[in-house]
């Protein structure tokens, strides 16, 4: 990969939006250690479509994300490519933090106290965001965790794994289309730590070029060939 | 967990036979009783709720599976909305476990996941558009989001691997839930032919709906 066009940090707790373009790449790095990235995807040319946690996962046959991993559309559409990846897992599952869970888990924390360190959520960081590009908690659907771990045992028990992404590790995302990405750095909501103690993350944004007919993510199985195939006619 | 409930079907309120590949949309109140019930085996019955009066607040399968720290949806399971509301509760599952993971199916997540020239087959997000449609009052496509799949088996394994499985579900197994609140049921009976969620021949259910015993 180039040069970074920018970099930019998304501070402990915080909210990031930028609709990445088709031909560029985010790269994420957990620069501390422990992060979490709570994060969504909207097509920036028709919003409705979305992305899909379901589609991703059975298309895939998978419950973890990692390099060679697609983020399906609910239209049969790549949003995003992952394109490496240091971490291996990353969790599709656990969905993101709310006022109430973060009250209960941490107290209570406001702005009048405690300025910008008070307790956020994602919830709330995810619904004003998306306020500002009209729209809204009706367009919620399912995020993804980066650098978070969640396991299933045979009995279907949810286990988060800590420590499981060590300072430095990154992955990086291609955009397939304009895709319209919502980040939050908020904890896991499954991190069973007691204390508020959300990490920061780095980010840049390059050019790469589009996927090519032996790509990792395309080749990685049949049914991303065809949804790259799909995502392809989109532009035709 | 199996559970059995002791209701009775001669005195449901509302008994209505739905046929595969149709969708079915109907409120129902708080305190009452929502039964599906699988009546030939095998069969999917994708199913959305929402806070009757407030779309926004819909079915959340995150928040169900976190709030209960398990995938599988059984008796006990209390349903939550994106709001951190309870919607429902399980209170009878002669099943023993149901899916919310692996989502309804797609005219287009079909092209990806068995081929392009599948576009044409029915699937359950036609059904649910559908249904809102002719609903009305406002709900829309991205009021679609991820759904219950009553009856469907789709194990995760500890290395993270999702599979679809064959059924656990037989002839005359149900799930039957309370409502705490006021809400909108919209269900699509699947039409799937392309996987083992239906055993490859979609059938009817049975849903049924009991008032609350004063």
């Amino acid at each position: 990969m180039g040069a970074p066009l920018f970099e930019d940090v998304i501070r402990e707790g915080a909210t990031w939006s930028h609709v990445l373009k088709r031909g560029t790449a985010l790269r994420l790095v957990d620069t501390h250690g422990g992060a979490n990235v709570g994060a969504l995807f909207y097509n920036w040319e028709n919003p409705t479509e979305r992305y899909n946690m379901p589609d991703t996962l059975k298309a895939q046959h998978t419950a973890r994300l990692t390099k060679g991993d697609v983020l399906y559309s609910d239209m049969g559409r790549v949003l995003c490519s992952i394109i490496d990846d240091s971490v291996g897992w990353h969790d599709p599952l656990g969905g993101c933090s709310n006022g109430d869970l973060v009250t209960r888990k941490y107290g209570p924390s406001r702005y009048q106290e405690h300025r910008n360190a008070r307790h956020a959520n994602a919830w709330d960081g995810f619904v004003i965001e998306l306020e500002k590009y009209g729209l809204g908690a009706r367009d919620m659907v399912a995020p993804l965790n980066f650098f978070s771990r969640v396991s299933v045992d045979p009995d279907g028990t949810m286990r988060f794994e800590a420590g499981q992404s060590p300072a430095g590790s990154f992955v990086d995302l291609r955009a397939e289309m304009d895709v319209l990405v919502v980040l939050n750095t908020c904890q896991h909501p499954l991190d069973p730590s007691p204390v508020y103690a959300p990490r920061p993350v780095s980010l840049s944004v390059r050019r790469v070029p589009p996927p090519a007919a032996d790509d990792i993510c395309r080749i990685s199985r049949p049914e991303n060939q065809r949804g790259f195939t799909l995502t392809e006619r989109y532009f035709l | 967990m199996l559970t059995e409930s002791p209701r009775n079907p001669a005195e449901a309120c509302a008994d209505t036979v739905v046929a595969a590949g149709d969708p079915w949309i109907h409120e129902i109140r708080k305190g009452q009783y929502l039964r599906i019930l699988d009546l030939e085996g095998n069969q999917a019955a994708d199913t959305l709720f929402y806070n009757a009066h407030d779309y926004e607040d819909r079915y959340s399968a995150q928040d169900t599976i976190r709030a209960q720290g398990n995938i599988y949806l059984t008796t006990g399971t209390r349903l939550m909305s994106s709001k951190g509301h309870v919607l429902l509760t399980i209170v009878a599952d002669t099943c023993g476990r149901h899916d919310t993971l692996g989502g309804a199916c797609a005219t287009e997540s079909n092209m990806v996941r068995y081929a392009l020239e599948k576009r044409h087959m029915h699937a359950c997000r036609q059904s649910f558009l559908k249904a809102a449609i002719e609903w009305g009052r406002g709900l829309e496509k991205r009021d679609i989001t991820h759904n219950i799949n009553f009856f469907m088996n789709v194990p995760v394994t500890p290395e993270g691997r999702l599979t679809f499985e064959d059924g656990v579900s037989a002839p005359g197994k149900y799930v039957e839930l309370r409502a705490e609140m006021d809400v909108l049921a919209l269900v699509s009976n699947c039409p799937q032919l392309n996987n083992p969620c239906n055993a490859y021949d979609p059938t009817p259910i049975r849903v049924l709906i009991w008032d609350p015993v004063d």
